[in-house]
């Protein structure tokens, strides 16, 4: 990784359909995310902000455009540089709405799981998982099921094997949607925290306004154009 | 870490009662395949067990285990006067059904050739062989009887001195063993007022006749037994088993005896050929394709379990390649499974077989042959019918982690 940016993107366009069909999702986003700067990315329903999140998570290909990560050119319009899975798997990690934890691996299985894909070795995929789930705080947890966890657990958990890889980039798709304000507010702060401690770019894609303060940058997102915002930013 | 298994012992009630229901399947797959060689076995039992090197029976006739056959008892001399022939012994078998207890009961008579043979070659578990000539039986254990009882067959009563195992007809029915003297008695058993009857019937026929009615006097020998009449032949019995001399080969043998225009020769191989050819080969096929049958379908409803486990974990599937798991990893998780299912399966069916089979009216056998044959499709059936699941995992995008 060549540079102080997590993730740049330039020209980022999506197009569903063509002709008298065609929907433009996303219409030239050009974003610069720095290494350990946590960006809120917020807007109503159906403006792009998904189309954005899978664009640059490697997940749906843009049809136009270029993704860098880490300063490596990874995506140049519709055509993947690298293998989209195995560029994940090592400088992606992703936090979603609901906490996402496979429910037939416990917590620390959970996180082991990302590591393991990673050619951890089980001993020392075993040690890292737990040194997560301590810095995060559920390590008495680490032998429950995700069923029996509470949903801030769940979220923790799901942090943690974000963080597993040590990857470049966090994506979280409305990561406190279902927690309540008080560890709503908890999970970004730990963002913010774990961006700060790693160098990690976190983009965070909220509804929730009265977080905004814990961001370093914002940007808002509209029919499909995305513009930075200074004023959601303390 | 091995998420096939940590899949399964999540779940392990819904796997449990999964692989239940695919081992009682096979099962019956493995059941047929007991049934068909039961079939075999107890079709060519009394051939393989008679240790006779050729069987000489009614001219184009198949011999008494296919048809009625019929040669005269004195057969047995004429075959030991044949060049490179040891023994000779007569050979009785019919089968019979009478009550015992209120139940009806179906024996397959064999006459023993008394005194050549008094059954000591039989496997009994119990007992003794003949030791008389007549009024002796030898039953097998599926005729439930026991040591010491006495059932009335015709006209005597004859106590079971001996019991065998798995000596079974190639009807299903148990074999019990006579002297050739006794079951041509209990085969050709006539109730006295029939004695009676054809007794007038001969008398009838004889004044009529043209030598009755110059010579009145004969007409009396009507009345007289059978046996003590010239005109009727002695009882026939099935036919002669032949043991030919070390040295001399079965063929030369059979050629004599093939030259006579009144019997037909076979070899031990030969009748057991006709045999399976005969009477037993549409049992066989039915069976066979049954088996099959039931493997498909077995392989059908393996197909679908692991597709409906595979849609389950959809959502885990696109979670993993979210997170950058390799297909393999994923693909592996699937076939596992299958492959668990398929083995585990085998084992309930085998061990639930080994309870169950003893129970079923006909000889169910499995043969390490079949057994390791059945273990192999299992596999190859775990390998395919986890195709479906692979084919839906491999078109999960991880997209679909996102929708929750």
């Amino acid at each position: 990784m060549r540079n102080g940016f997590a993730i740049e993107t330039k020209g980022l366009t999506k197009v569903y359909g063509s002709g008298n069909t065609e929907v433009v999702a996303m219409s030239n986003a050009d974003v610069t995310i720095r290494r350990g700067e946590v960006a809120a990315l917020l807007g109503p329903s159906g403006s792009g902000k998904s189309t954005f999140l899978t664009a640059i998570g490697l997940i749906n290909p843009p049809s136009a455009g270029q993704i860098r990560i880490g300063g490596e050119l990874v995506v140049d319009g519709p055509v993947a540089l690298r293998d989209a899975r195995s560029f994940r798997r090592k400088f992606i990690g992703f936090v979603f709405q609901k906490s996402n934890l496979i429910p037939f691996l416990s917590a620390i299985e959970n996180v082991r799981i990302a590591l393991e894909i990673n050619a951890w070795p089980a001993a020392a995929a075993r040690e890292r998982a737990m040194e997560l789930l301590d810095y995060l705080g559920v390590a008495d947890r680490a032998d429950h099921y995700p069923a029996t966890l509470s949903g801030g657990q769940q979220q923790r958990v799901a942090v943690a094997r974000a963080l597993a890889n040590q990857p470049s980039i966090i994506l979280a798709d409305e990561p406190t949607a279902a927690l309540d304000g008080r560890l709503g507010r908890q999970v970004m702060e730990l963002f913010r925290k774990l961006a700060h401690e790693h160098g990690t770019g976190v983009v965070v894609v909220t509804h929730d306004h009265r977080a905004l303060d814990v961001f370093d940058s914002v940007y808002e997102m509209e029919d499909g154009v995305i513009r930075r915002s200074e004023s959601g930013v303390q | 870490m091995n998420l096939a298994v940590k899949d399964i012992r999540h779940n392990f009630g819904r796997f449990a009662l999964t692989t239940v229901g695919v081992g009682m399947l096979l099962m019956i797959v493995m059941g047929m395949g007991g049934i068909y060689r039961g079939i075999i076995e107890d079709a060519t039992l009394l051939v393989d067990e008679s240790d006779a090197d050729l069987w000489i029976v009614q001219r184009n006739t198949r011999g008494p285990f296919a048809e009625v056959s019929r040669v005269p008892a004195n057969l047995v001399h004429r075959a030991l006067a044949v060049p490179g022939v040891e023994t000779a012994r007569e050979f009785v078998y019919h089968t019979i059904q009478r009550e015992r207890e209120g139940k009806p009961i179906r024996i397959a008579v064999v006459g023993l050739s008394w005194p050549t043979d008094k059954g000591e070659s039989l496997p009994l578990i119990a007992g003794r062989a003949l030791a008389q000539n007549h009024f002796e039986m030898i039953a097998d254990a599926r005729l439930g009887m026991p040591l010491g009882e006495q059932i009335r067959l015709g006209k005597e009563n004859y106590t079971v001195v001996g019991i065998t195992e798995n000596m079974i007809g190639s009807s299903g029915d148990g074999l019990a063993f006579f002297t050739v003297a006794d079951a041509l008695d209990i085969q050709f058993e006539v109730p006295g007022e029939a004695v009676r009857l054809e007794r007038q019937a001969r008398y009838a026929r004889g004044t009529l006749s043209e030598l009755g009615r110059k010579q009145p006097a004969l007409a009396e020998t009507a009345f007289m037994a059978p046996r003590e009449i010239p005109a009727i032949g002695p009882r026939q019995i099935s036919a002669v088993m032949v043991n030919v001399l070390p040295g001399t080969t079965q063929q030369s043998v059979a050629a004599v005896v093939a030259g006579w225009s009144d019997v037909s020769v076979y070899t031990a191989d030969g009748q057991r050929d006709l045999l399976l050819r005969g009477p037993v080969e549409k049992v066989r096929r039915q069976i066979g394709l049954f088996r099959v049958l039931l493997t498909i379908i077995a392989a059908i409803i393996m197909a679908l379990i692991l597709y409906t486990l595979t849609l389950d974990k959809l959502h885990d599937i696109a979670l993993l390649k979210l997170i950058g798991a390799p297909n393999r990893r994923i693909l592996g998780m699937i076939l596992q499974q299958a492959l668990l299912l398929g083995i585990v399966g085998y084992g309930i069916a085998y061990v639930a077989g080994l309870r169950i089979f003893p129970g079923f009216p006909r000889r169910v056998i499995l043969t390490n042959n079949d057994l390791v044959q059945l273990a192999l499709i299992v596999l190859v059936i775990s390998v395919l019918s986890s195709a479906l699941g692979i084919w839906k995992a491999v078109r999960v995008e991880p997209n679909e982690a996102l929708s929750g």
